[in-house]
């Protein structure tokens, strides 16, 4: 299991990276696409909307399963990658890369303080196995 | 803890994901579902199936007693030994059962391979019509056999050649046949059958000797398959599944397995006939269709299916995406007069409303696209 020590994590299997133009982006971890394996279609954000913590935003679903994928912020969101219309399975390919799902503008950068640093993460990970 | 196959350990040691299904632990996949569904389409998978039933009914009056249980009818086996049809079970109301391929071994001997969710419903049933007029068939549940499926268009250059001796009985086998044969693999119950639109074959042998033999099959180049594959590899083929597709609740008439119901000869009086034959009268409400979703998508059991400018209201019984076609694919039960290749219709997932069409299926031949609009 990849674990990146270069952004923060979500219970709910998402990764958080902030940017250098102030905004966040967002995908599943490397733990999470190995549980769905062949993601086979991913239902993007609209942009320009604003969500809340916890909402449902996105939807990555596997040949066998779907699954939600929240905000882990709250904020507008600005970018969804587009990219994964053509090619969902870059989710499973390079999940903390090409594979980012949408990229958020924080409405409030304290709510960063309240993720998960890669250490507990991968201790969070290792206890549900 | 479930149920495990005798190659539980085999599974483990492979990397499968093993995952409860029914009573069962058995391998969704072994890392790609995708990857092995493109196996079975291009060149050859191997599958555990040993959670299944197999069946032996034998003994005086056992072809009078399958014509009078099975819907399909056991007389158009009569002749060469080893043929084998595919058929619903019914109750008096037309239900179905479960659905199961019997095969005639010999004039007292036939054999069927029932579902795993259904083998307890299906043998007390099965016994308590035994009970009204036979005492001469004698059932037994023959769970000391493993069950394997060698499936793909190069089955038969992965499989025959580990078979010395036996391989020409095999290679002579004609769909829908089996045989009891002597192989350099141990003695092997081989039918040419299957769950996937492919070529291939069924396999029952001994419960000690199916380590050995899945270990030659995947060592001359069959890839190991999931139940995932399996399902999205029946689903392209056309070919419904028990406990979604139909239950004790639908008719054959209403499953799209009107095909398996022999109403001649008229005298013959299997269970189910005389409620089969009013719905066949009167037209059966609901009908079984494919579904295409026209835009990106994955469809899923339970999603309802609706109509532009219209009441009517279908389900889908089974939904999934379509490694081969790359399109969301499913088999919807809507209301008869909705039912017709071509219909425009929409599909409700997450409260949108995605386009889609119904077409007949299969959805998948020999590797192309080929359901009908």
């Amino acid at each position: 299991m990849d674990v990146r020590d270069d952004r923060l994590y979500t219970k709910s299997h998402e990764w958080v990276k902030k940017e250098s133009d102030g905004t966040v982006s967002i995908g599943i971890t490397d733990y999470a696409q190995d549980l769905l394996s062949d993601v086979v279609f991913v239902e993007l954000p609209e942009t320009g909307g604003t969500v809340s913590t916890g909402d449902e935003v996105a939807v990555a679903e596997s040949v066998k399963a779907a699954s939600d994928i929240y905000a882990p912020i709250s904020g507008e969101i600005v970018a969804a990658n587009e990219d994964l219309e053509d090619s969902p399975e870059k989710v499973n390919e390079e999940p903390f890369d090409g594979g980012w799902i949408f990229r958020m503008k924080p409405s409030d950068e304290g709510e960063l303080d309240g993720l998960m640093g890669h250490e507990a993460y991968q201790e969070m990970c290792e206890s549900e196995e | 803890m479930g149920l495990r196959t005798p190659l539980y350990d085999i599974h483990v040691a492979a990397g499968a994901k093993l995952v409860p299904f029914g009573d069962w632990d058995m391998p969704l996949h072994y890392g790609s579902q995708v990857e092995e569904h493109h196996a079975v389409r291009q060149a050859c998978g191997i599958f555990d199936v040993s959670h299944m039933l197999v069946v032996d009914l034998a003994g005086e009056g056992v072809r009078d007693y399958l014509r009078r249980l099975l819907v399909n009818d056991v007389a158009k086996l009569d002749g060469e030994p080893g043929r084998a049809l595919y058929t619903c079970m019914c109750n008096a109301e037309g239900g179905v059962i479960d659905d199961l391929i019997v095969y005639r071994m010999r004039d007292d001997w036939y054999r069927m391979v029932v579902n795993s969710s259904r083998r307890e419903t299906d043998t007390d049933w099965m016994r308590a019509r035994l009970g009204e007029g036979f005492p001469g068939v004698e059932l037994s549940e023959r769970r000391d056999l493993a069950l394997v499926a060698v499936q793909g268009p190069k089955a038969d250059d992965v499989l025959l050649p580990l078979l010395g001796s036996g391989a020409e009985d095999v290679r002579t086998l004609k769909g829908f046949q089996a045989a009891v044969t002597a192989t350099d693999l141990g003695e092997l119950f081989i039918g040419k059958t299957g769950y996937t639109g492919e070529d291939g074959y069924e396999i029952a042998l001994p419960a000690e000797a199916v380590e050995a033999f899945w270990s030659a099959v995947v060592d001359a180049g069959a890839r190991p398959c999931g139940l995932g594959a399996r399902d999205t590899l029946r689903l392209e083929a056309g070919l419904n599944l028990y406990g979604n597709d139909m239950d004790e609740s639908t008719t054959p008439l209403e499953a799209g397995l009107g095909w398996t119901v022999a109403w001649e000869p008229a005298d013959r009086e299997f269970i189910g006939r005389e409620a089969l034959q009013e719905q066949r009268a009167e037209g059966p409400p609901r009908k079984l269709i494919g579904l295409v979703l026209e835009g990106k998508g994955v469809l899923r059991s339970h999603q309802e299916v609706v109509f532009p400018d219209s009441e009517a209201r279908g389900e889908i019984t089974s939904g999934t995406f379509s490694p081969t076609l790359e399109k969301g694919i499913a088999f919807a039960r809507v209301p008869a007069e909705m039912a017709t290749a071509g219909t425009e219709c929409a599909v409700v997932v997450r409260s949108r409303e995605l386009p889609a069409r119904l077409v007949r299926y299969p959805f998948v031949k020999n590797g192309e696209p080929a359901y009908k609009t």
